[in-house]
């Protein structure tokens, strides 16, 4: 009987005491540093197409986006950025990169194979899980409707 | 002797002198001048984040011995734990003494579940002095709980920023200024939180149930105490504590206090909802909390470790987060 009370006050108190996450200020953020990082990489399109063909100037320019998401992320300054930005910084190519190195830089001291080659896709794995998976299921939609 | 129904009054257990180990961010928080070393570096001169800790571990436990004028052969037992899996800190530090040791695992308030076994040796008299230490760093609970530590997604408010430090103390059976005159141990409480960024509230509960069993026990109210004084549930933790008790009609927000907000400075160092970790209750209590007792700015005071029982297997099962609060009195005596 006193745990049923006990537990009951406990659900009240959380509920009164609840933290409320600022949805609409995050959401800001995230559009608006996510945007940057896009104009960003669209600006570097730009100037690669001048020199190169279309396809090759989009693999260019998505190495050079995920090599400054590592760059930033070894010199300790992307978790930064992601504390403000949130999603804005999670969701393009360069978060991908943050995933990699910050989980490659963490397992170092565990050595090469045990530490970095196990570890570095353990966040960034689920991205390409999540890909293939979505790809097949796509793929598969428009085999049979046809689009 | 046994006191109510999780409670035991100690006659002959006294603190002896304490050491405190951190790093920057406790260094440069509001006490960093109470502690006895700090490392400028999150690294601690070691080549791991674990390494680091027991480097911690290590200084802590070398100058509380210096500090009390002991050898290592003149303890006779060390009662200890930490964050990490298995114990490992604690477990390999150890190697490199001679001294029987006991590890113990109470999450956050492992440092007083090690007060309550040493006290407990020495009131049995199966001891005349036992150290007890415990230590936590913030990379090593990030990368074991969370993610590592350069990666980039955004942390909530709620969220508790684990302590870098290590804290030992002495107990003894001679008299010293401050005595450790009683405990009561915690129930695994569970409230059915499931975020583990929001582990403060989590242990509110917990630190509840200890705190007015201890009164129940005892037979006393907060006025008995100058200072009561939780683990690590920070800003919200405390908040809801601080509301549970209004809710049984008991107020003693004005003298009640949390080491993980006393530790930092909320507003300009960024550390959330402010501090957590084993080395928090310890840092502050070894640290801070027991200078105070002996300049005599308190008589008596009530700490309340607290801690998340949780693991990260555990939590993605979709399991709640149990919480547990163990309470220890220390008082202000002329030896």
């Amino acid at each position: 009987m006193w745990i049923f009370l006990q537990q009951k006050l406990f659900q009240k108190v959380k509920k009164e005491t609840e933290i409320k996450r600022p949805i609409l200020k995050n959401a800001a953020r995230a559009f608006l540093v996510g945007g940057l990082i896009c104009l960003l990489g669209q600006a570097i399109l730009e100037i690669l197409k001048l020199y190169l063909e279309k396809e090759m100037a989009n693999a260019v320019m998505v190495t050079i986006m995920v090599f400054l998401g590592a760059l930033l992320t070894c010199l300790g300054v992307y978790d930064k950025i992601g504390q403000f930005a949130g999603c804005g910084t999670i969701i393009p190519i360069t978060g991908f990169a943050n995933s990699m190195a910050s989980a490659a830089i963490e397992s170092k001291s565990e050595g090469v194979f045990l530490g970095i080659i196990l570890n570095m896709f353990k966040l960034a794995g689920s991205v390409i899980v999540v890909g293939v998976l979505s790809a097949f299921v796509f793929g598969t939609l428009r085999y049979f409707i046809g689009i | 002797m046994k006191i109510g129904k999780q409670s035991a009054v100690l006659k002959n257990v006294y603190l002896g002198e304490t050491a405190v180990v951190t790093g920057p961010k406790e260094k440069n928080g509001p006490l960093g001048r109470h502690f006895d070393k700090t490392y400028d570096k999150l690294h601690c001169n070691a080549k791991s984040w674990e390494k680091a800790e027991m480097q911690l571990l290590r200084d802590a436990i070398e100058i509380c011995l210096e500090k009390n004028g002991l050898e290592e052969s003149d303890v006779d037992y060390f009662i200890g734990g930490d964050l990490n899996n298995q114990l490992v800190i604690g477990n390999y530090v150890l190697r490199e003494y001679k001294l029987p040791y006991l590890g113990v695992f109470g999450a956050c308030s492992t440092a007083n579940e090690s007060i309550i076994v040493g006290a407990s040796l020495l009131e049995a008299k199966f001891g005349r002095k036992v150290l007890v230490g415990t230590s936590s760093h913030n990379a090593t609970s990030e990368r074991q709980f969370r993610y590592p530590t350069e990666y980039g997604g955004q942390k909530p408010e709620s969220l508790t920023f684990t302590v870098t430090a290590a804290g030992v103390a002495l107990l003894q059976d001679e008299p010293t200024p401050i005595k450790v005159s009683g405990f009561t141990a915690g129930k695994v409480i569970d409230a059915d939180f499931k975020d583990p960024l929001d582990m403060g509230r989590a242990m509110a509960p917990a630190a509840f149930d200890t705190i007015k069993q201890h009164f129940e026990d005892f037979r006393v109210g907060p006025e008995a105490y100058d200072l009561i004084v939780t683990g690590d549930l920070s800003y919200y933790g405390r908040e809801m504590v601080v509301q549970l008790f209004k809710e049984i009609k008991i107020d003693f927000s004005e003298k009640y206090k949390d080491c993980g907000l006393l530790i930092y400075d909320r507003d300009n160092q960024e550390v959330f909802a402010g501090g957590s970790g084993c080395g928090c209750a310890a840092a502050v209590t070894f640290g801070y909390l027991t200078s105070l007792l002996k300049e005599g700015h308190y008589k008596k005071i009530l700490v309340v470790a607290t801690g998340a029982l949780l693991n990260a297997v555990i939590t993605a099962q979709k399991e709640s987060i149990p919480g547990i609060a163990h309470a220890v009195v220390l008082e202000r005596v002329i030896p």
